[in-house]
């Protein structure tokens, strides 16, 4: 189901922070409805390649197109690229003065121009989908944590994105939370969304993959199907990781 | 309702304190006296004054609060030119004594801009001025008080700059500065007393011509004392309401 051609390509990415590389020339092709999920350690540049292909951070060498258009640091391209992609962030990020259903409309409102009416109509839509429609009208603080991932998701969907970015979103959760937000994910993926996922939640991804990549100071070291990556992992650092993060 | 508790005592108290003291041969209280046509007409003078230090407080606040954080919004900018304008505004206005900016703006700016400005006008010119610096501080403070991931997350759903500030920024920022500014409202109504020495009627100046007329300066500046007061525990009795009011949904 997934349409021809790439709708991510990261050419060459290189970023710096002051002296530190955070990012080595990091080639990258996503096609549409392709699940890439990335791992590795921390530090390795993960987060900071998809807030890169997101714009949040700035890069020093190579390009990214998204959907056609280039990536640039100027409001006509930001203008045109961010309403393709959606984001989930590891802390959440709801607006804490704001309820659940006010988190959701205000992207629609704002920057979409919907009347206030179809956008309640599709925060209450999104809220069915991730399974909250009983929480419209609390605060975030009000909700666990695994049910504000869940308000996360469904704000970022209400922008109707084409591609959505996760940045390790069940790792501020505690344990009992992570499958909640692991199902909503995976029901996104079925729905044959664009997804890259920052996780070590390595179930999720024998799931949902069909990318893996794994990081590592900066640079993609491997990037295989699920299967081979699970199975016989190139890569001494990789193998080394796995066996870390599989069998603790 | 501990709060309200303590405020009542600290009011009974000062009034008792007074009361007591006025029991004494050093106070003539008749000169206020409101069962006498003298005194009376005395106290209807002094109250006279009290819409104009309102009035003033209130048009002089709003107006440094709009400045401050049109003056904030460049301090927080990543440019170190709009950085700049922001420390300079805030520098030199705050070096500035309001009774000093009280009299080159009423004597001063007339000369300078060729408008003849009225009491009021420069009142609250130089109050709201002086005012503003104090602003854009405590607004600077505020919006940088803000976690960055809720830009991010502004980011993440296409909102403007402005509409990040207003519907995101702005709403979580007033909530924590708002004992700030309460404190400034204060402030202003105190700083208010000070037009009157360019011939403001409003409260303090009122004061002064009654004494030059009844010489009881003892009494008359003590109901002057108890006038601030009264004015100031409303103040703070209404910024307490709308602490509580914002704070609904961080209830749980």
């Amino acid at each position: 189901m997934a349409a021809p051609g790439p709708i991510i390509q990261v050419d060459g990415v290189s970023a710096y922070f002051g002296e530190f590389q955070a990012l080595r020339q990091v080639t990258l092709t996503v096609n549409a409805g392709q699940r890439v999920v990335v791992c590795g350690p921390s530090g390795s540049g993960k987060s900071t390649l998809i807030r890169c292909i997101y714009g949040l951070e700035l890069f020093q060498e190579g390009s990214i197109h998204v959907d056609g258009d280039q990536l640039a640091r100027d409001r006509k391209s930001m203008r045109a690229i961010r309403p393709k992609i959606g984001m989930v962030f590891q802390q959440f990020n709801l607006f804490p003065h704001l309820t659940v259903l006010e988190n959701l409309m205000l992207g629609p409102v704002r920057s979409r121009r919907m009347a206030r009416d179809a956008a309640r109509e599709l925060a209450h839509s999104y809220l069915r989908r991730v399974r909250i429609p009983e929480q419209a009208e609390k605060y975030p603080r009000q909700l666990s944590g695994g049910q504000q991932q869940r308000v996360a998701i469904a704000r970022s969907l209400c922008m109707e994105p084409k591609i959505m970015l996760f940045d390790e979103p069940t790792s501020a959760l505690d344990p009992e939370m992570i499958n909640e937000v692991l199902d909503v994910m995976t029901e996104l993926a079925e729905s044959g969304m664009t997804m890259i996922v920052v996780t070590h939640e390595m179930g999720f991804a024998r799931r949902v993959a069909d990318m893996m990549i794994f990081m590592d100071h900066g640079e993609i070291v491997e990037s295989a199907s699920p299967e081979r990556f699970f199975s016989a992992p190139e890569s001494a650092r990789c193998q080394d990781f796995l066996q870390k993060i599989l069998h603790h | 309702m501990p709060r309200k508790f303590s405020t009542f005592r600290i009011t009974a108290l000062a009034a008792a304190a007074f009361g007591l003291s006025g029991c004494s041969a050093n106070w003539g209280w008749y000169v206020v006296n409101p069962s006498t046509q003298n005194g009376l007409n005395n106290l209807k003078f002094l109250l006279g004054g009290l819409q104009y230090t309102i009035l003033l407080s209130l048009t002089a606040i709003t107006i440094s609060i709009a400045v401050g954080l049109m003056v904030a919004l460049p301090g927080l900018a990543p440019g170190r030119f709009l950085r700049s304008l922001n420390r300079g505004y805030v520098e030199l206005v705050r070096a500035v004594p309001i009774l000093v900016l009280i009299l080159w703006v009423y004597y001063g700016l007339p000369q300078l801009s060729g408008l003849s400005i009225s009491v009021f006008w420069a009142g609250v010119i130089a109050l709201a001025l002086s005012d503003s610096a104090f602003e854009a501080e405590i607004f600077r403070a505020g919006i940088q008080s803000i976690d960055k991931g809720q830009y991010e997350a502004a980011h993440s759903i296409s909102l403007s700059y402005t509409d990040t500030m207003i519907c995101v920024i702005l709403p979580q920022a007033v909530r924590r500065i708002l004992p700030a500014l309460g404190n400034q409202l204060v402030y202003m109504l105190k700083m208010s007393s000070l037009v009157s020495v360019i011939g403001m009627q409003e409260l303090t100046r009122k004061a002064n011509e009654l004494v030059v007329t009844e010489y009881r300066p003892l009494e008359i500046y003590t109901i002057l004392v108890l006038e601030y007061l009264v004015l100031i525990l409303i103040v703070s009795a209404g910024v307490r309401w709308l602490e509580r009011r914002l704070r609904a949904d961080e209830r749980n």
